[in-house]
């Protein structure tokens, strides 16, 4: 029996459940590679070719070269993994963070010192 | 006999470690959060624990996708801090203890909680900054430490009643260990927080506080939460709190609270503290 993904109308979120894990396995296994600092230095020296070890579909190899966070997480990236791109990159969890909800970095800091994103409006998707 | 002295619960955001590693804890942004944890640490330096069994979760870095436990006990004599891109944190090395370890995994088997056993394993912020947050910044932690890893980077994650059920064994388990030991027991992650996607920067006072509230008086109705529930209300990364139930599970019936402390933001985090004791 599977189970019951009623998780997915929570609007702004992307479980890495069994559907994402069965297509995100080796984005997120390109990703944890950034872990080695020598993996780091071949990353940055050539992107493409270094990416070329991994067998990438061309949606997930374009999200990782153009930086598109929130595309990366639609192509089953994890964000703990798809952050180590960042880490390398030299930004931090709350760059990318603002990043995916497309807000500016110092908006989304105001945003969390004011006790962060609210809960009102924000538990299901708008209803068609 | 080995016995349990006390439960904490608390969250284990990496930036908390990063501000005391850095010198930055007394700035006008972490004063507060730091000043909230004085209480906590005198509670738990008067209860001069032995050894620590500490629940949390790895960040992809002693484990990947590769292979994914969902229950995991650590037997070594030691812990490496792990590297986690940028140096390992410059907090001591983390201690073990592998008779007692080696004996609950014994006793939780054949309890039937079918335990991986980690005889090698770095370990990330997920423990030592609840050992930060608990100890300060210290030569050497005060006691041994078992870690006990739980799988909540994929979906699914144990069930928060499985998690209460393992920490209901553990007092078993610990029980049963002929040597003194003071034991103390960490429940680790959360509050609620999300760092994924649109809804980024989550945060659910309301679900915390009602959270904090049932951990000390109403632990059933926590196990009855599903995983839609907390990702909905807890944000998807607050699903972490089903460790909290472990701690909870392994101190009884009825416990007595003495600490609590709730602080909102650390870095996109909501940040809890809860220290309770076992009744008589």
């Amino acid at each position: 029996m599977s189970a019951p993904r009623d998780y997915e109308d929570i609007p702004g979120t992307y479980v890495y459940d069994a559907e994402r894990g069965r297509v995100g396995y080796t984005l997120n296994m390109f990703c944890m590679s950034l872990n080695k600092p020598e993996n780091r230095a071949a990353f940055k020296a050539d992107e493409a070719q270094y990416l070329d070890r991994f067998p990438l579909s061309a949606g997930q190899r374009a999200a990782v070269l153009a930086r598109d966070w929130l595309g990366m997480l639609k192509v089953g990236g994890n964000i703990y993994y798809t952050i180590k791109i960042a880490f390398c990159d030299g930004l931090t969890f709350q760059d990318v963070a603002g990043m995916m909800c497309g807000m500016p970095k110092e908006e989304y800091a105001k945003m969390m010192l004011a006790g962060g994103r609210s809960p009102a409006g924000n538990l299901y998707k708008e209803r068609e | 006999m080995a016995r349990i002295v006390g439960g904490i619960a608390c969250s284990h955001v990496p930036a908390i470690g990063a501000a005391l590693d850095k010198g930055s804890s007394g700035n006008p942004y972490w004063a507060p959060y730091f000043a909230g944890l004085a209480p906590a640490r005198e509670w738990l330096a008067r209860l001069k624990p032995d050894v620590a069994i500490l629940v949390y979760n790895d960040h992809a870095n002693a484990f990947s996708l590769e292979i994914i436990p969902t229950f995991l006990l650590g037997v070594a004599p030691e812990f490496p801090v792990a590297d986690e891109g940028f140096g390992p944190r410059p907090v001591p090395k983390v201690i073990g203890h592998p008779k007692f370890a080696w004996s609950l995994v014994e006793a939780l088997i054949l309890d039937e909680f079918d335990m991986t056993i980690a005889n090698e394993m770095p370990v990330d912020h997920g423990l030592t900054v609840p050992l930060s947050v608990t100890c300060g910044q210290v030569p050497e932690w005060p006691f041994k430490v078992i870690p006990l890893c739980v799988n909540v980077v994929q979906y699914p994650p144990p069930t928060g009643l499985r998690c209460y059920k393992l920490g209901q064994a553990m007092a078993r388990a610990v029980a049963a260990y002929p040597e003194d030991l003071r034991v103390v027991i960490y429940g680790t992650g959360g509050m609620s927080h999300q760092l994924q996607g649109e809804r980024a920067g989550f945060v659910n006072r309301e679900f915390d506080q009602a959270f904090l509230e049932s951990m000390v008086n109403d632990p059933e109705r926590l196990t009855k939460l599903s995983h839609t529930q907390y990702m909905r209300e807890g944000g998807s990364e607050g699903i972490e709190m089903v460790m909290w139930l472990t701690m909870r599970g392994a101190m009884g019936g009825q416990v007595r609270e003495a600490y609590r402390f709730y602080h909102v933001p650390t870095s996109n985090t909501a940040a809890g503290l809860l220290c309770v004791e076992p009744t008589p």
